[in-house]
């Protein structure tokens, strides 16, 4: 591969990730709206679809207020870390073959590292802003998002044990006869409940937790800061869904009458949708409830599938 | 490849220099974390990759996390600062780093007297990192093991309730809990 | 755990469900009747002003949008010199209806009145006064009325007995 094609693939990515996330805002509010019985933004342009640019534009010049009592640097950077540690997992996604940015050896270990960097943004956002509420939502999404990183990284070594590799791309040519949804079904059902809460999405939402801290870490920031929070927020979500498509759904694989990309972004929709369903649908746990439901079901749940995963390997392989 | 791990050694010292400077504690801690990525990236360039990503999920993932819960929860102010100002004077610090300045001469001697090596490049594969944890060094990961085991049971014990009483809300209904 | 996914599934079908959403602009909200919107003041069969002027209406206006004057012309018919209602004010609560005697005052089925300029919600008699019987088709409060305004004599009206002739001695 020549470097202006490595270039090209850097650039489509990016591109093709940051107006997901954009296209999201639509999405979200139009899936939302269909299933509570109404309609949802479609005025502005062909079906709504403009509502993205309106909201961008809006975000643009609103004013981007640091308080007085913030601390300012720190401020400003926690929404950059959100979006930065977002975008570089999303580097060693393998959207076809041979389209990928980062075809690493610990591609899978990557990830969990940046999506456990991710934190920084919740705990220093929550600091910096000086408020009670903000600093109890970063307390929050502290403590959620390492306690979830443990279920993740764990429900993620059966998949590892199963392809014999942490690189993406061979997890993926593992799954040619079999998708490991089939052989992981709990890795995948608890890969898909931490990846909830590792983007504190709802039902998992406690740290922004709207009506009991008024939008938690994220209350004092406004214009285009808070709108980092928000396009990382749905970088997020595009990031698990890929992952998971990836890890359990085969990737790009699929019958050959649609090209791979088309197989690998139709599957990320699917669960993109399955987001924005659990948030249309499941209530917000309380804050115990969501400790105790990890460490108490998840955890001894993952452990038990990566044992049994290993003993069933071991007696295959002899 | 010795230029980024040179780089990467330098952002790191400097960091830690700024790690022990700094008044304000989450600063400081901040820092923690840019020299814990300096580390990461150093492993990286020698050439152990699985090192570098344990490092980057286990030390600056959670571990300076946790310092953070911490130090937020203690809700340190502005006399803190002013503490910890008053500690960093010439006086405090000039012994232990001129200690440290005599042992950096020394290595620097040491390192200097015999012809430099070139850089190892081999790659360590998570495969051999396993290999060699669960073959050779198999007990020290089971002692490991226990010392985290007991680290468990301790905090479990800290963290039990002493007496069983529910919330008045939650009485009536104690299976709600 | 159940419960959950039977959520999930009961919220996935609403996708397929008819949407309750109006588009407003195009299509129009279905108003009944008796919807209180816009305040008017209606007319007599034949054309007179129903209002009489006599302030009940002000009186019952629990947030005092109402003012008006009134006066009598040359028939001794009372009718307002001027009145005037202040959208900005008003809670479209129709006590004033319920007040008015000649069913002169009416809530109608309209509130389509935003306007940009908050002075101009301030309406006046021309504004208010619309060339329609309202509610209460057929109905004229002088029809029914003792008093001669120029639309009966006394004593014409139905159930109306003729006036006692106070100069004479038979009963």
């Amino acid at each position: 591969m020549t470097v202006m094609q490595h270039i090209w693939i850097v650039l489509g990515v990016l591109f093709v990730f940051l107006n997901i996330a954009a296209g999201l805002i639509w999405v979200e509010r139009r899936l939302l709206a269909l299933w509570q019985d109404r309609l949802g933004p479609n005025r502005a342009g062909p079906l709504g679809l403009f509502i993205v640019l309106a909201d961008t534009l809006k975000l643009f010049f609103k004013e981007d207020w640091i308080p007085p009592f913030a601390d300012k640097w720190v401020f400003i950077l926690a929404p950059a870390i959100v979006v930065a540690s977002v975008l570089m997992g999303i580097a060693i996604i393998p959207f076809a073959p041979g389209i990928v940015v980062a075809d690493l050896n610990v591609g899978l270990m990557f990830f969990l590292a940046m999506s456990s960097l991710g934190v920084y943004s919740i705990v220093l956002g929550g600091w910096a802003s000086n408020n009670k509420y903000s600093l109890l939502g970063a307390l929050r999404g502290a403590s959620q998002m390492i306690a979830y990183e443990v279920f993740m990284g764990l429900s993620l070594m059966g998949v590892v044990m199963l392809s014999k590799s942490f690189n993406l791309t061979d997890i993926v040519n593992a799954q040619k006869g079999l998708w490991f949804v089939v052989t992981q079904p709990i890795g995948f059902v608890v890969f898909f409940i931490a990846g909830l809460a590792e983007t504190h999405r709802l039902p998992f939402d406690i740290p922004e937790a709207e009506s009991e801290l008024i939008a938690g870490f994220h209350s004092e920031y406004s214009g285009m800061k808070f709108g980092m929070f928000f396009i990382g927020e749905y970088l997020g979500i595009s990031l698990i869904s890929a992952m998971t498509a990836t890890l359990f759904f085969g990737g790009w694989l699929g019958p050959a009458f649609l090209p791979p990309v088309v197989w690998f972004f139709l599957k990320t929709f699917l669960f993109i949708g399955l987001f924005i369903l659990l948030r249309a649908s499941l209530p917000r746990p309380r804050y115990d409830q969501l400790m105790g439901y990890g460490w108490k079901l998840l955890l001894p749940l993952v452990l038990l599938n990566l044992l049994v995963t290993g003993a069933i390997a071991l007696w295959l392989r002899s | 490849m010795s230029l980024v791990f040179y780089i990467s050694s330098f952002i790191a010292i400097l960091s830690t220099i700024m790690v022990i400077t700094r008044y304000q504690p989450i600063h400081a801690l901040l820092y923690l974390v840019v020299s814990f990525l300096a580390l990461a990236v150093t492993f990286l360039s020698l050439g152990a990759p699985f090192a570098a990503a344990l490092q980057v999920i286990v030390y600056a993932g959670a571990i300076v996390v946790l310092f953070i819960f911490v130090v937020m929860m203690l809700n340190l102010g502005k006399q803190t600062a002013q503490q910890e100002k008053e500690w960093l004077q010439l006086r405090a610090w000039l012994g232990p780093s001129i200690l440290s300045l005599v042992l950096l001469a020394e290595m620097a001697v040491l390192l200097l007297q015999d012809a430099p090596e070139a850089m190892p490049a081999t790659v360590v594969t998570p495969k051999q990192v396993s290999l060699s944890l669960y073959g050779e060094y198999i007990i020290a990961v089971e002692l490991v093991g226990f010392l985290l085991m007991t680290g468990i049971v301790g905090a479990a014990h800290i963290g039990k309730h002493k007496k069983k009483s529910l919330h008045r809300f939650l009485q009536t209904y104690p299976n709600l809990n | 755990m159940i419960s959950h996914l039977r959520t999930m599934w009961l919220v996935f079908r609403h996708l397929f469900q008819k949407k309750v959403t109006v588009q407003y602009p195009e299509e129009k909200v279905p108003l009944y009747p008796r919807w209180r919107g816009r305040i008017v003041l209606t007319k007599d069969p034949d054309g007179g002003e129903r209002c009489v002027g006599c302030y009940l209406c002000a009186a019952a206006c629990p947030v005092d949008c109402i003012a008006l004057q009134a006066t009598e012309n040359e028939e001794g018919r009372r009718y307002p010199e001027f009145f005037r209602i202040n959208f900005s004010r008003c809670i479209f609560c129709g006590y004033c209806e319920e007040a008015c005697p000649t069913y002169a005052i009416q809530l109608i089925p309209d509130f389509e009145m935003a306007e940009y300029n908050r002075q101009d919600l301030v309406y006046e008699k021309e504004d208010l006064l619309i060339d329609s019987q309202g509610k209460y088709p057929g109905y004229n409060f002088y029809n029914v009325a003792g008093l001669d305004a120029g639309v009966k004599e006394k004593g014409k009206g139905e159930d109306e007995e003729t006036p006692v002739d106070i100069k004479s001695l038979l009963p």
